[in-house]
């Protein structure tokens, strides 16, 4: 216990640096993410031949372990934030592309051709049809992969990007338990919020008569 | 208002849906398409609102060619109403039904003006405008899918099997408030299906399509009468064509005129007397001026005989046609109430004649083996 409160006197602050770090680095994964899969998954439900093929490449891209992908950055964009944001960043892609796509892909044939009778242009059936119907599933997709990518973050202090990573390695390879826990548990207590406040994004973007049908089902 | 003109559309990989199809509509009219599935019936609809585009010919909407027109802007202009009904769950009714409105840039508060009023052209309460699709019944909903396409007042409505997954009953309710909204309305209306009753009931006009081949363009009694080749009149049915044998157009013709009687004030055992002697099971009751008061059986007379004597203490109102009806409608109600037979009787209810079940069998024995008497 008194390990504990020297611990905190002496890296508290340092603690709250890393842990923003960390957030930050996630977050902006994330958030790139979604910018490019969402718009992406929409379009590839118009291709559906393409789909298939992006999803496969996907597929593989995503098999690759996550230490690779960081060191396969290194050459190309040296150490620091911006290649672990980049690889995080390509793992956020492909759980949130495949939802967006599934999700779009799964709203009725039949409420499209409705939409399309009534004269609504492309964008029109996207923003009115698509997106609202297809939210339950995409933010799902999103919850997920942010989830995982806080926790992957940690692998990003390897390649000096800092984040709460650093505390777990330098614990490990100092024997310092003190240290692996302090980075450990922020970054579970840091997961755990993300998703419950996601959860509550969730409930404020699905619109009411989704919320209904699900309660009425 | 609606002009085809040498309209085909031909498919990727040679299949020709509708083949050179020449067709012209007035304002106001009540179309229905119909044929079996493949027919093109569809597919023409279709072409109206260029969800499919015609390969050869053009269509044209109060003299303007439509493929002159930009598609989404035609489509906001013609109203659209799908089987699946295709009401957008997330939104609820007066969303719903505003959504061209809302698509074409209308306010807030005429949208939900316009909501209303629509609401009450199908007798459906205003709190019905927070309400969601899944909470309706499909009969509402259906309703909802028609408001939706009435809202920027569009002169011409396509309709593709509107009404065709309701149940019976439903449907029925459906269509004859339809109808009515129509005239009311005045719209053109273009409605696909493949049920003959409902296009009997409903249109002015019916188009019979084949093979993506006109086969037929005329108003229901046209086509019941004179239809123009043996497809037609297959897909008619032989059933409909006798309910509208041109020789025989009203009750009086097919009808029974001597039917047994009996008055109030005989006995039941007179009444019973008379039944073996005509061999009949039943007797109408009349007054002395041949009014008819109502009907006795074997069954009333074996129920009630040992406390009534006379015929009036057991008579039972019955079901009656007024002279000049139709016969194709009395063969409808006496088919579809199970009735044995229909008493006839004048503007006054005076008895002038019965029409029975053995009468039907004179009409449909006359369709099959006298041809000669339905001169087409």
């Amino acid at each position: 216990m008194e390990s504990l409160i020297q611990f905190f006197s002496q890296y508290g602050s340092e603690m709250l640096v890393k842990t923003w770090e960390h957030l930050y680095i996630s977050l902006i994964a994330v958030g790139l993410g979604i910018l490019i899969a969402v718009p992406l998954g929409v379009a590839l439900t118009r291709v559906p031949k393409v789909a298939d093929f992006v999803m496969g490449l996907l597929g593989i891209i995503q098999t690759v372990p996550s230490f690779a992908i960081l060191a396969f950055f290194i050459p190309l964009l040296g150490v620091g934030k911006v290649p672990a944001i980049v690889a995080l960043f390509f793992y956020a892609v492909l759980p949130i592309l495949r939802n967006t796509y599934t999700g779009v892909n799964g709203v009725k044939k039949s409420l499209l051709e409705a939409g399309r009778g009534m004269g609504m242009t492309g964008w029109e059936q996207v923003r009115y049809v698509e997106i609202p119907l297809a939210i339950p599933v995409i933010m799902a997709g999103i919850r997920l992969t942010t989830v995982y990518l806080i926790g992957w973050a940690t692998l990003a202090s390897y390649i000096g990007a800092g984040g709460l990573g650093d505390y777990i390695f330098s614990g490990m390879s100092l024997y310092q338990t003190e240290f692996i826990l302090a980075g450990a548990i922020p970054v579970t207590l840091l997961a755990l919020l993300t998703d419950l406040l996601l959860g509550k994004v969730e409930n404020w973007v699905t619109p009411t008569g989704l919320k209904k049908l699900k309660e009425a089902a | 208002m609606l002009k085809f003109d040498h309209v085909s559309k031909v498919y990727k990989g040679g299949k020709k849906a509708v083949n050179d199809l020449t067709l012209e509509f007035e304002k106001g009219e009540f179309i229905c398409f119909i044929g079996p599935s493949g027919c093109g019936k569809t597919t023409t609809m279709k072409m109206i609102n260029r969800l499919i585009e015609p390969t050869e010919g053009s269509i044209y909407i109060n003299g303007e060619n439509i493929m002159d027109k930009d598609p989404v802007q035609l489509r906001r202009e013609i109203g659209y109403v799908i089987q699946q009904i295709g009401l957008l769950p997330h939104m609820n009714i007066q969303e719903n039904i505003s959504l061209v409105l809302k698509l074409l840039k209308w306010p807030e508060e005429k949208r939900r003006a316009r909501a209303l009023e629509l609401l009450d052209l199908v007798d459906l309460t205003p709190d019905y405008l927070e309400k969601f699709p899944h909470e309706l019944s499909g009969g509402q909903q259906q309703r909802i899918g028609v408001l939706r396409a009435l809202a920027a007042d569009q002169p011409l409505i396509l309709m593709d099997e509107p009404f065709g997954a309701l149940d019976p009953i439903t449907r029925d309710s459906l269509q004859e408030e339809f109808k009515k909204l129509q005239k009311k309305l005045n719209k053109t209306i273009v409605f696909v299906t493949h049920d003959m009753d409902e296009a009997l009931k409903l249109a002015d006009r019916i188009v019979i399509m084949r093979d993506g081949q006109l086969v037929q363009c005329d108003t229901p009694d046209e086509i019941l009468r004179n239809p123009a080749d043996e497809f037609v009149e297959e897909f008619i049915g032989k059933d409909r064509l006798v309910q509208a044998r041109p020789n025989i157009q009203t009750v009086e013709q097919i009808m029974n005129p001597k039917p047994i009687t009996v008055t109030g004030e005989r006995f039941l055992t007179e009444a019973i007397q008379i039944m073996k002697e005509k061999r009949v099971d039943s007797l109408l009751v009349v007054n002395e001026f041949n009014v008819l008061q109502g009907y006795i059986d074997v069954e009333l007379i074996d129920q009630k005989r040992k406390k009534a004597t006379k015929v009036s203490d057991i008579v039972e109102p019955v079901t009656t046609v007024e002279a000049g009806t139709l016969v194709r409608d009395t063969i409808r109600s006496i088919l579809k109430k199970g009735m044995k037979y229909v008493p006839v009787v004048d503007h006054q209810q005076r008895l002038i004649g019965i029409v029975t079940r053995a009468n039907l069998v004179d009409i449909v024995y006359d369709s099959i083996w006298g041809e000669d008497e339905i001169t087409a």
